[in-house]
């Protein structure tokens, strides 16, 4: 609807507040005179009139707007609301919020403030920074956008592969934040999630390119465990110990095919494949008879191609399960003596993990409180706190086994 | 919107260039410049000699001061600039990433300030 709105009224900030003002009208109107046949299309109606509202409320501050006033009420007329233009909104707004002429942090922010909706504190976490910080990167890049005249338009054919890299990045972290809700109670956000997949099938739809088709088949594999990754009652569940019964072969069978897509047209990149991993992963019985080999032959390959530390890490928890937790150890030691990482809980969770492996319990203590102190999310907390109970016991036996023995 | 484009490169680069290469480039910036007439983007264009006849001034207290040399000291220089009328701001980086220089140096693209 906001980017229906932007589109109609050129304004990022003004479709917001007119959105804003359409929504107090419909709270009183819509109980008195009953719901309108197409809420949507009432609301988006509404809300263009509010926009000229607030330009007239403007016209004693700005001549100019006086004018642009005109043009909008010259150009009101009845709004088709078919999903298609819908979609092509999105895709327009998407594509404004990650224009190059805009820093890459604020195009993340961006996106994820304006398409998706969410709240400045989820996007800190998602960048690992400060609430304040992406506030104010969110201001100055709505500045630029209305100053230095970023328009609200899809890029031409020719610049649409350089335009895709930066809406694949931005598309993968709101997954992201909708796979593993970075605060609250709740681990999984279904909506979010959806969001993020319903992007990417609309730009596979707009430009298959390889990593579009990547990224989609990448979110597909992963989007499929969401059944597994928690219990009942909401507990987290690993990988290696999910009921890969609970994994959704629909879902496999699709990001299996666009994998293959992908990898297939020999222009593939770090998202088909980190697609191809999880592929094998979905494709495996079990995570012991999973092939470790390979997946850590593509991890090789995606850090020549994407240096991430993050990616190191997931290479690192792989050749773990290859070679045994001492090596996946040893490789996590390294990224954090670079002084990479030193933030990211999962850093500090997987090492717990490879060290509890190893029964160097106060060391795993260690690591799983640190990644403790790191976590907003409930269900994380939760999961580390058991793991920290389970060493916590094992402490206690190995204490009454050492006090049987100066006894005996 | 007006948009100005700023024309930075290396000047020791350019006077070290060949004299056939030296023509080959003026000729590219005459065949731009003739290029965005016709489409109706120029405003207004011109090349600066080099940043050693540059001389900065100040004002300070009702005093002037002038001091020899360009108001920064870059590794890239301040060579020339185009005033361009564009659509918006897709359309004035297309127009800039044409102009000759653009393959070795910089083009900083300032959208114009309009007071009412």
């Amino acid at each position: 609807m906001l980017a229906t709105l932007i589109r109609l009224v050129g304004d990022f900030d003004l479709a917001e507040e007119a959105l804003h003002e359409a929504f107090a009208a419909a709270v009183e109107r819509w109980p008195r005179d009953g719901l309108p046949a197409n809420p949507f299309a009432w609301l988006v109606s509404t809300g263009r009139f509010k926009a000229i509202d607030v330009l007239r409320r403007r016209v004693r501050f700005d001549a100019s707007v006086a004018e642009l006033a005109r043009q909008l009420e010259a150009s009101v007329e009845p709004i088709s609301l078919d999903d298609q233009p819908l979609e092509d909104d999105r895709l327009r707004l998407i594509f404004t919020c990650c224009h190059p002429a805009l820093p890459p942090d604020a195009q993340v922010a961006l996106t994820m403030r304006e398409v998706c909706g969410l709240t400045t504190e989820e996007i800190a976490h998602a960048y690992l920074t400060a609430p304040r910080t992406v506030a104010q990167r969110i201001v100055r890049a709505k500045a630029k956008i209305r100053d230095a005249g970023i328009p609200y338009q899809v890029p031409a054919r020719d610049e649409l592969p350089r335009r895709l890299d930066a809406v694949l990045h931005v598309v993968y972290l709101v997954f992201n934040e909708g796979y593993s809700a970075s605060s609250g109670t709740s681990l999984t956000r279904h909506d979010l999630s959806a969001e993020a997949i319903r992007l990417g099938r609309l730009l596979v739809e707009l430009l298959p390119e390889a990593e579009a088709v990547g990224l989609l088949a990448l979110m597909l594999l992963q989007e499929s465990r969401r059944a597994a990754r928690t219990t009942e009652d909401g507990e987290l569940v690993l990988l290696s110990d999910q009921d890969r019964l609970l994994w959704n072969r629909e879902l496999i069978a699709e990001g299996v095919a666009l994998v293959e897509r992908a990898l297939q047209s020999q222009r593939f990149g770090p998202y088909s494949l980190q697609a191809a991993i999880a592929a094998i992963h979905a494709e495996a019985p079990t995570a012991e008879a999973t092939d470790w080999p390979q997946i850590v032959g593509i991890y090789d390959v995606l850090v020549r191609a994407d240096r991430s530390p993050v990616i190191e890490l997931n290479r690192a928890a792989a050749v773990a399960m290859r070679d045994g937790p001492a090596a996946g150890v040893a490789l996590i030691d390294a990224i954090l003596a670079r002084g990479e990482l030193a933030d990211y809980q999962f850093a500090h969770s997987a090492r717990g993990e490879l060290l509890r492996r190893l029964g160097r319990n106060e060391e795993a203590r260690a690591a799983y409180e640190r990644a403790l102190t790191l976590t907003n999310q409930e269900t994380e907390r939760r999961f580390l706190e058991g793991r920290m109970r389970s060493l916590g016991d094992l402490r206690e036996q190995s204490d009454r086994v050492a006090s049987r023995r100066e006894r005996n | 919107m007006k948009y100005l484009c700023l024309i930075y490169d290396e000047e020791a680069k350019m006077a070290n260039m060949s004299e056939a290469d030296a023509n080959a480039f003026m000729g590219e910036y005459f065949a731009f410049t003739e290029g965005i007439k016709k489409s109706g983007h120029y405003v207004a264009g011109e090349a600066l000699k080099p940043v050693n006849t540059a001389t900065t001034v100040r004002m300070r207290n009702g005093k002037m001061s002038t001091t020899d040399g360009p108001f920064a000291e870059t590794k890239e220089q301040l060579g020339g600039f185009y005033m361009i009328e564009a659509r918006d701001l897709n359309d004035a980086l297309q127009i800039a990433s044409r102009i000759p220089s653009a393959r070795h140096g910089s083009i900083e693209v300032r959208p114009v300030e309009v007071f009412n």
